[in-house]
């Protein structure tokens, strides 16, 4: 039973959200245009090369000041629809727009957008500050104005001593904090990142997550459309997340609701990882439960889709929500063989066969951990686990 | 590296060092020893002079040489202008019309000169446009022969620049001409200047096209070499053609110089 995805129906309890984002505005005002707060709004918008789809009839809103990811595979269309706001790739079909202003028809150089890519692209033959004030001279911006706002921005991003060094002589993350300053010194009224962190080693990965994270607390009206194919990333930053898959939204949701109660079966994979088992819904339970039946085993689990009695679908149980069962409980308990054990240093990660399907758990270093070939039974919170529809839906983005 | 053993090395450097002396060190070092030739009438030339170069400085000589500087000069910049231009306009085109003009903008280089040379003596011998005989001909006929080089030097430069830096330059709010300026010319600085230098060098020692169009008065050393030769002067042909190859290598360095600074960035 698919259930359309729309970026609308899932606004109204981030209202209190937003206001508390409103007060915070104020304080970043002088590092933002006044009054300049925008969204960003896809409305029909397609993409075709030569007759070759890459976007399909995107709808989607994102409202001024949050962070939206979108996610997905390579050629998911992610990119293009990123690519499309910026206006380097011109939509087929559709409208765009920022704030009111629709920009489908208007050049990237008008369009008032910060933008940072992958591979930074900070101006070889230039200085950190004359690539942070390359904007502003772009647009004639006075001198005093340049003098300004570069050490400014250069401070937000921590790179004030970093101002007299060409690219060459940056790491990498420094290269990515200077193309962020460079982005934010025109006081764009929406910013664009493109796979920010992706050249980035793991580590300094997540030192520039915190990064960004600290970047909108500080500047919490700014509104961000942010690329990756990483879930982390998504998780950690995006209020909102949608997941792209063949040119097609096919979830859109606030990050916490999509990643615990993913629309569909390739949301929940993409997501973080998820254990997915075919069951067949049986009778609805007081406090939004319902009763699934898995081989012979009874379940309870959530059921937000509210997908009917009857129906077959799939049980989503992240590994980390699994716990190995202790005592004589009787309720959700999934029994099955181990497979395989592996210590990941900060975790164990325990492979089972569970009636024929594969079932992964994640916990804290076992004292003991079980070996494999032996029996194990793991027990799960129904409040934790939640029914996916077995269809994808079939019409995405809303 | 290909040769690991050092007496492996040893012997290969030692090959292509005589591999060089004989194709390279060779012809040059013979036409240096007739430049300061007075008589060369055994292994080794006699009565060594200046002479040659003395009269190379002064009269028909001096102007010569001016004459080619300037003719490389402005051919390598007007084809470096044009063809940067072309390059530039080329690149947002379809597959299909960019590699037609593509192939159209090389085709100068698969002329012979002399066919070069006779097909603008015909095309301008007659009004309307009468430019036979005069310093324009020479000028177009360099423009012509060099302009390919250019076209292709600046084109491979364009082709490896990392379209996301014109697009983040865009996204900032700089118009076309200001990413024209500010960021892709000084992207592409060391294979524009590697086109003038190319450019410059084959202008200095064109002669194929040039023995056909020049004009009295507009004489370029490789003819004034080409008469001392055919008429038997050949140690002042030699110190011409010393000349020649010292201040084209002159101005080439310069230039690579300035390349290496902007390569460096």
């Amino acid at each position: 039973m698919a259930t359309p995805v729309s970026s609308q129906a899932l606004r109204a309890d981030d209202a209190s959200v937003s206001e508390a984002r409103s007060a915070f505005s104020a304080a970043a005002a002088p590092l933002l245009a006044g009054g300049r707060v925008r969204g960003i709004g896809f409305k029909d918008v397609t993409v075709a090369y030569g007759g070759l789809v890459v976007l399909a009839s995107l709808t989607l809103d994102v409202r001024p000041g949050e962070i939206v990811a979108l996610i997905g595979p390579s050629g998911s269309g992610k990119t293009t629809a990123l690519r499309a706001v910026a206006g380097f790739v011109r939509p087929t079909r559709g409208r765009i727009t920022i704030g009111d202003r629709d920009v489908t028809d208007v050049a990237p150089y008008a369009r008032n957008i910060g933008m940072v890519v992958q591979n930074y692209a900070l101006f070889p033959h230039m200085r950190a500050e004359e690539n942070v004030a390359f904007g502003l001279r772009a647009r004639g911006v006075s001198h005093a104005v340049v003098r300004e706002r570069v050490p400014e921005c250069l401070r937000l991003v921590g790179m004030e001593a970093y101002a007299k060094r060409f690219p060459r002589e940056l790491s990498g993350g420094q290269q990515q904090r200077v193309a962020i300053a460079r982005a934010l010194a025109i006081r764009p009224q929406v910013l664009l990142l493109d796979e920010p962190l992706s050249a980035l080693d793991a580590q300094i990965r997540r030192s520039m997550l915190d990064e960004l994270a600290k970047l909108h607390r500080d500047l919490p009206s700014l509104t961000v459309l942010y690329v990756t194919h990483d879930q982390t990333e998504a998780l950690t930053l995006a209020d909102h997340i949608g997941i792209m898959r063949d040119g097609k939204l096919v979830a859109f949701g606030a990050s916490r609701t999509l990643y615990r109660h993913p629309p569909n079966r390739f949301s929940a994979e993409f997501l973080g990882r998820a254990n997915l088992l075919p069951v067949t819904s049986l009778e609805p339970k007081a406090g939004g439960l319902a009763q699934v039946r898995f081989g012979e085993a009874v379940l309870a689990a959530t059921n937000p889709h509210g997908l009917p009695q009857g129906s077959q679908c799939l049980l989503c149980v992240r590994p980390h929500d699994l716990r190995l069962r202790e005592g004589e409980g009787t309720h959700n308990i999934l029994a099955g063989i181990v497979e395989s054990v592996q210590w990941q240093g900060d975790l164990h990660a325990i492979a089972l066969n569970v009636q024929g399907h594969k079932l992964r758990l994640t916990c804290a270093p076992l004292g003991a951990p079980p070996e494999a070939g032996t029996p194990l039974a793991l027990a799960f919170d129904p409040h934790d686990v939640t029914l996916v529809p077995e269809t994808p839906p079939e019409k995405p983005g809303g | 590296m290909l040769v690991w053993s050092k007496a492996g090395r040893v012997l290969a450097w030692v090959t292509a060092a005589l591999l060089f002396a004989l194709i390279y060190g060779v012809p040059i070092g013979v036409i240096a020893l007739a430049s300061f030739s007075g008589q060369w009438n055994d292994v080794l030339p006699s009565h060594l002079t200046l002479a040659h170069y003395i009269n190379a400085m002064r009269g028909d000589s001096a102007e010569q040489t001016q004459v080619s500087i300037i003719t490389g000069f402005a051919a390598s910049a007007a084809a470096l202008i044009c063809g940067s231009w072309a390059a530039l306009a080329l690149r947002n085109l379809m597959r299909l019309p960019r590699r037609v003009l593509d192939v159209i903008f090389f085709v100068p280089s698969a002329v012979p000169s002399v066919s070069v040379g006779l097909a603008l003596l015909v095309a301008f011998s007659q009004p309307p446009v009468l430019l036979n005989g005069t310093r324009a001909i020479v000028l177009i006929a360099h423009f012509v022969l060099i302009s390919a080089f250019t076209y292709g030097n600046v084109a491979a430069g364009l082709a490896r620049l990392p379209p996301e830096y014109e697009q983040v330059a865009e996204s900032l709010g700089a118009r076309p001409f200001y990413r024209l300026r500010r960021v892709i010319l000084p992207l592409v600085a060391p294979y524009l200047i590697a086109a003038f230098s190319l450019s410059f060098a084959l202008s200095m020692g064109e002669l194929g096209a040039t023995v056909m169009i020049y004009p009295p008065g507009w004489v370029t050393l490789p003819v004034g070499i080409f008469s001392l030769s055919d008429r038997g002067a050949i140690f002042d042909a030699s110190a011409l053609t010393m000349i020649l190859a010292l201040s084209t290598l002159l101005v080439l360095v310069g230039l690579s110089r300035i390349s290496s600074r902007a390569a460096v960035r």
